[in-house]
């Protein structure tokens, strides 16, 4: 594949298929065009490759060049400049790829479980084990209620006991579980349990499943091995799930490579970066109907998909998840509670409009921020440490051996938090998308912050795995947009007063910035993308940067459009102040102060 | 994008109206094509498997799962009645010996030596699919189901609750701006689909429910009203399965708002004939809006439908509505968004280009003459939905 020099991407999302074009343009690859056309999985039209076709063409029209033939893609490029070279795709359509995953212990394999399903890319319908609460007869109710494409069992760890994990086949058996799609098929299960269980549960599951057996996702309870199984999901996938869709078999003729599950490939990417740079990423992608959440820490990864959490068909789930009040609460203006829910139904019911007044535009950057916290907070409890085991952490905590259980995430040690999806990547001012991801995720110390212009990491992540150096490159040029830099003290208000923040900024032309923050303070100090500050960072008393209490930081700071952001708001706690005309106040200081909306208008609501 | 605005849901007097019915899992179909159908027809039955019911036998007779199979009484596959003994361990000498009886009637489905677990399955369930509309069974779907076709008038909502029912069409307001509250709803209307205007109050849920209204079609209604009448909030816009006294169709949105005077002159040109209405909504990939069709094929329907048929053009002609999915000069729309949220007008203009707007986003915009004021505005073209033929 070394001799590829333009590559077509497309990635069939639920509504939408977006094309990329990405050629050698001197020495490097770079994102040429993109086109995008309404996904046609659905009727009238039942075939996706319609939809993919009318994307092309779009990126046809604008290259200025052919790259359809009559039956498909033209591969590879010929002399005449016409075609690709490779074509590659991700698809998320009807409805992605829904899991059921069933286990022993619901913390322990299940979760293991879950975890393989969800970085595969699959959304998880339900997580079944034998000690979650519910009785046989209801596990067995809930199985025939559901209809996944497909179900994860494991359980036991090798050379265990098998009783449990037969017993969850038998219930299997019992339900009779069938397929979303395909009523004429047998459900695929796949099994990475107990290896010695493995005849007992193809005795009793063989005849009624498509049973596959791959190695146990816990061989030992100290180790978790989720590729084996994350691979099969991968195979069923293809070979189940869009075998079945509308015009997929034609899709996969085309492609270069197996079309992936947009969200597997969106985390594939962000695992990648992670390691090359050897840094502690978090990403998010927040949808129409659901958000997904990516983190790589130390260098384990992990994925969630909240899968009720959007900005318009699942709006008015974050508004029932979330509660009025919370999402009150980031407005910098008083409104009416019934009116704000009938806003919030009302565009769940015409999810297409967008807002026009800065008013709702500012509800919908604060129904976004609670979206994006609550699916921060179930990411949290999913990424952990594998529970049932002591566990030895990073290099510098040898001899410090914790009880596990405990979640992966560190915000102080989070280095960069990437977000993707409509309302961050198309807030009118970029400033807003910061604060946004800053609000929701909290990060504390020194973050740097970046969106996706396009939403083009699905594509990028399945490029990633066949030429990982133009999927690098782009991603580096021309996907991700950098906001800049946060830098924000975690703790206590000083005690007895005193700055929060003080902060020397060495600027590249070579002059010093002097900056000192009150507690609830938030400023923001401009440096283009690019360009870096070296910076002296000192926290006030009782808070801190990551180097303890008080202690001063040494750093470079990296631009970006938005630029430096020193927040000494506050973190655990964050100080948004609870009654209603202070919050208000606070709001108006803050929006001010990042020059987050015409401030005008922004004095208008508030007052 | 090509259409980068909500299209219309469809509101007709006549149109080709087909139904699919389709069985959840492969049965027996009942009609044949051709056969004339009515809403309550059952059209395809099929026997779900029983519930199954798990015993763990090892516990109950104090035994090794392994042995399990010595001590039964009845063998895998075998019928069983609710209290018959299934298995019996024998116990010392016959102290102690337990005795294990079958808590359902069914059938001994699984004998579990590793885990002990037995499991029973209770007689299959059967399934019932009724045809839902008037009309003539068009295609069978060997085993699934059927198509069902018919002609006459079909109302889409924008978000409903409850599932199928059928009743006589009762329109119980003057005008598509007035309220349905408590006193327009009367013993009579038992069974009866009713039809309101602007906004349906609580307290005319509240009495339709008394009253055993089978559906109402409406324009608004308040979000925290909703909620208490399903019981639970919404949070995900996908329904039809609520267990609601009356199925309810809203065709505007939420809080107040005036039913479309189009919709409300056809429902009122329908009144008493009888309708098969469905809450069920679903806006996502696969998009299904709550609905209301009267058929030709109930013969009461068939002058309305030919009247309605000549307003909306020639005979035969295709349906305005399908034609009206793109926005051009003239024509008209509903505004689907604050600050002109629920207001009529004409398209006067298209502007190609990207528009800033308040919130300094810039996009595709449309410019608007309001029908009540004659004001001129411009919005984005996301932001307003097209009525074609009012």
């Amino acid at each position: 594949m070394a001799e590829i020099e333009a590559i077509l991407a497309t990635d069939c999302g639920s509504t939408t298929t977006k094309a990329i074009l990405i050629e050698k343009v001197q020495g490097e690859y770079r994102l040429v065009v993109r086109g995008e056309a309404p996904t046609t999985v659905e009727a009238p039209f039942e075939d996706v490759t319609v939809g993919v076709r009318n994307a092309v063409r779009e990126v046809e029209e604008l290259a200025g060049r052919r790259i359809l033939s009559e039956d498909g893609i033209r591969t590879p490029r010929a002399a005449d400049g016409s075609g690709v070279d490779a074509y590659f795709s991700t698809s998320s359509a009807g409805g992605g790829l829904q899991m059921m995953v069933a286990g022993v212990v619901k913390s322990m394999t299940t979760e293991s479980a879950q975890r393989a399903a969800l970085g595969a890319g699959a959304i998880v319908m339900d997580a079944i084990s034998i000690d979650d609460g519910r009785k046989p007869h209801e596990k067995i109710q809930r199985i025939r209620a559901l209809r996944p494409d497909m179900i994860l069992l494991s359980g036991g760890v090798d050379g265990g006991t098998i009783t449990h994990v037969v017993e969850m086949a038998e219930l299997l058996k019992a339900a009779e579980p069938r397929p979303r799609l395909g009523h004429t098929f047998k459900l695929p299960v796949i099994y990475a349990g107990n290896r010695d269980a493995r005849e007992h549960v193809r005795r009793t599951l063989g005849d009624v499943v498509d049973l596959r057996i791959v190695d146990n996702l816990r061989p030992v309870l100290e180790e978790e091995r989720l590729g084996p199984a994350r691979e099969e999901i991968h195979n069923l996938f293809m070979e189940h799930v869009m075998a079945q869709a509308p015009g997929y078999s034609k899709l996969m003729a085309w492609t270069a490579a197996p079309i992936m599950p947009t969200p597997g490939a969106v985390g594939l990417l962000i695992e990648t970066v992670a390691r090359e740079r050897g840094i502690h990423v978090i990403g998010v992608d927040i949808g129409g109907a659901t958000t997904d959440v990516f983190s790589v820490f130390d260098g384990t990864f992990n994925r969630t998909v909240s899968a009720n959490l959007g900005m318009s068909y699942s709006m008015a789930n974050v508004l029932l998840e979330a509660g009025v009040a919370n999402i009150m609460r980031w407005l910098p203006f008083r409104i009416d509670e019934a009116a704000l829910r009938n806003r919030i139904r009302n565009k769940m019911i015409r999810p297409t409009s967008i807002p026009q007044t800065l008013e709702d535009l500012m509800i919908e950057q604060a129904v976004a921020r609670e979206a994006l916290r609550l699916a921060f907070e179930h990411h949290k409890t999913l990424a952990v440490g594998l529970k049932g085991v002591r566990q030895q952490r990073d290099l510098g905590d040898v001899f410090d051996y914790q009880m596990s259980g405990q979640t992966l995430i560190d915000l102080m040690k989070l280095n960069l938090l990437i977000g993707s999806g409509g309302v961050l990547s198309h807030a009118p001012r970029r400033v807003q998308a910061a604060l946004m991801m800053i609000d929701a995720f909290q990060p504390e110390g020194v973050t740097e912050l970046a969106v996706d212009s396009i939403f083009m990491m699905p594509q990028l992540g399945v490029l990633s795995t066949v030429n990982p150096e133009a999927a690098a490159q782009v991603f580096e040029k021309d996907c991700l947009i950098r906001l800049g830099t946060v830098v924000a003290p975690a703790g206590e208000p000083p005690r007895g007063g005193g700055p929060a923040l003080e902060a020397s900024l060495r600027l590249p032309d070579g002059s010093v910035r002097q900056e000192t923050l009150e507690y609830g303070e938030i400023r923001l100090v401009p440096l283009p993308v690019g360009a870096a500050a070296e910076a002296e960072l000192r926290p006030g008393r009782g808070l801190h940067l990551g180097a303890g209490p008080g202690a001063t930081v040494r750093t470079r700071l990296e631009g970006g459009v938005v630029g430096i952001i020193l927040d000494a708001r506050g973190r655990r706690p964050f100080g948004l102040p609870t009654a209603e005309a202070e919050r208000i106040r606070a709001l108006q200081r803050w929006f001010t102060a990042l020059d987050l909306y015409p401030e005008r208008a922004l004095a208008r609501l508030g007052a | 994008m090509a259409s980068a605005y909500t299209p219309g849901l469809k509101v007709t007097g006549s149109t080709r109206i087909r139904k699919t019915r389709r069985l959840p899992i492969p049965g027996e179909v009942l009609v044949r094509a051709g056969d004339t159908v009515r809403p309550d027809t059952v059209v395809a039955r099929a026997l779900l498997p029983g519930n199954p019911q798990t015993l763990n036998l090892a516990n109950l007779l104090g035994a090794q799962p392994s042995d399990i199979v010595d001590y039964m009484l009845k063998k895998q596959g075998e019928a069983v009645a609710a209290g018959e003994p299934i298995a019996r361990s024998r116990g010392f000498f016959g102290l102690g010996a337990r005795e294990v009886r079958s808590p359902i009637s069914g059938t001994i489905e699984l004998v579990s030596t590793v885990t002990g677990q037995l499991t029973l399955r209770e007689p299959p369930i059967p399934v019932e699919i009724q045809a839902y509309i008037h009309g003539r069974v068009v295609e069978i779907l060997e085993r699934e189901g059927v198509t069902v076709e018919t002609s006459g008038a079909l109302i889409q909502g924008i978000f409903g609750v409850g599932g199928e029912r059928f009743g006589t069409l009762r329109v119980v307001v003057e005008r598509p701006t007035d309220e349905l509250d408590e006193t327009r709803i009367r013993p009579e209307h038992k069974g009866c689909v009713v039809v309101g205007g602007s906004l349906v109050t609580r307290g005319a849920l509240r009495k339709a429910g008394e009253v055993g209204v089978a559906g109402i079609v409406v324009g608004g209604i308040v979000d925290v009203d909703l909620v208490e009448y399903v019981g639970h909030d919404i949070g995900v816009a996908i329904t039809g399965q609520e267990d609601v006294p009356a199925t309810l169709i809203v065709t505007e949105g939420f809080g107040p708002m005036a039913m479309a005077e189009r919709t409300f002159q056809l429902l009122r040109r329908l009144e008493g004939r009888e309708a098969s209405i469905n809450g069920a909504t679903q806006i996502r990939a696969g998009v299904m809006r709550p609905e209301v069709v009267v058929s030709t094929a109930s013969a009461a329907a068939a002058a309305v439908s030919a009247a309605t048929a000549a307003d909306a053009g020639a005979p035969g002609a295709a349906d305005p509505e399908d034609e009206a999915t793109v926005l051009d000069i003239g024509t008209r729309v509903r505004v689907i968004r604050e600050p002109f949220f629920g207001r009529l007008g004409v398209v006067t203009a298209l502007p190609p280009e990207l528009t800033p707007i308040e919130t300094e986003a810039r996009v595709r915009v449309v410019t608007v003459q309001l029908r009540d004021s004659g004001e001129t505005i411009t919005i984005p073209r996301a932001n307003v939905e097209i009525l074609a033929g009012e």
